[in-house]
């Protein structure tokens, strides 16, 4: 079940904890992938740790024209292009009120207008070739909403409506366009959190725990995997029950 | 029949999977030969791949008929 051997696949945001954990999954399956992300040395020792089926393409996803070529550029490195995962973004918090023009719009134009980029170039071969699937890593949040998060949150809930369209309009080419909406996650980011409000925020985990790269990742290959064809436009929470949606 | 309309003509069967005859040069992909929108993406995709050429969205959004993609090509072919 769920294997990748041949598949081939496209990860933004790879030099981070989760990009990192779903890179790891696809390549343990059997796919080759194509890594992009902001710290190249991150970059660079993933592939090596990887080695044979993975390579790293250098790209500044806010460059517009750069966007649209990375799927080019990783179809020629890979011999194809099966699987695109969206899952590079960036926070930019604060209360609305305060928040600046600019916070907003990187946000949206990274989180979002970047993914939409990605997925149009990558659908003209997954077309061709009567197979594909798209996964935009969103957030809870796009779903519940978040104090000091309007730019995030909006850019996450963006994601899953465009994800929804481009589902309907490829779903006869045999492309799938699923969501996987990550609850909190052990990252550089939660570790640095006090004791106290960490506490507080398993409390309000079921399960208890934070969540892990890895149960991300699991996501991932799954709507990756010729066992999910039949699911698409779909946003699959992992989040340990925090929200039941 | 010229060569371009020859083999729009093929390209245009194998892809909406229709009746050789029902392929005449006034025929529309949309109303004459089932074709949806995305079908007529993908046309233009293959006309292109097939001639080596680019034919620009704004154009696409006019071919039509069979015969709007044979007059496109022969005048743009490289």
């Amino acid at each position: 079940m769920f294997d990748l051997t041949g598949r081939t696949a496209l990860v933004t945001g790879a030099s981070g904890g989760i990009g990192g954990a779903i890179a790891r999954a696809l390549h343990a399956q059997g796919a080759r992938v194509a890594l992009t992300g902001t710290r190249q040395d991150a970059l660079d020792a993933l592939a090596g740790e990887l080695g044979e089926g993975a390579v790293a393409l250098a790209c500044d996803l806010s460059d517009r024209a750069a966007a649209e070529a990375l799927p080019g550029r990783a179809e020629e490195a890979l011999g194809g292009l099966d699987i695109l995962v969206n899952n590079a973004g960036l926070t930019r918090d604060g209360l609305a009120m305060r928040m600046k023009e600019d916070d907003w719009q990187t946000v949206l134009e990274v989180n979002l207008s970047a993914g939409f980029r990605l997925a149009r170039a990558s659908l003209r071969g997954m077309m061709k070739r009567r197979h594909g699937r798209i996964i935009g890593i969103t957030s809870i949040v796009g779903v519940t909403g978040n104090a000091g998060q309007a730019n995030y949150a909006a850019s996450k809930a963006g994601m899953i409506g465009m994800s929804k369209s481009l589902a309907q309009e490829v779903a006869s080419r045999g492309i799938t366009v699923n969501c996987v909406a990550p609850g909190f996650i052990e990252t550089a980011m939660t570790d640095a959190l006090p004791e106290a409000q960490r506490e507080k925020l398993l409390q309000q985990i079921p399960a208890g725990r934070l969540g892990a790269g890895g149960d991300i990742a699991a996501a991932v290959v799954y709507l990756s995997s010729a066992e999910a064809a039949y699911v698409t436009g779909q946003t699959l929470h992992v989040n340990g029950g925090m929200a039941m949606i | 029949m010229s060569d371009v309309a020859e083999k729009v003509k093929k390209i245009v069967i194998e892809h909406l999977g229709v009746e050789a005859d029902k392929v005449t040069e006034t025929a529309s992909f949309i109303d004459d030969l089932g074709a949806d929108s995305l079908d007529t993406v993908e046309l233009v995709m293959a006309f292109e791949e097939e001639f080596g050429c680019e034919i620009p969205d704004e154009i696409a959004e006019k071919i039509l008929t069979v015969k709007d993609a044979i007059d496109y090509i022969e005048a743009h072919q490289s």
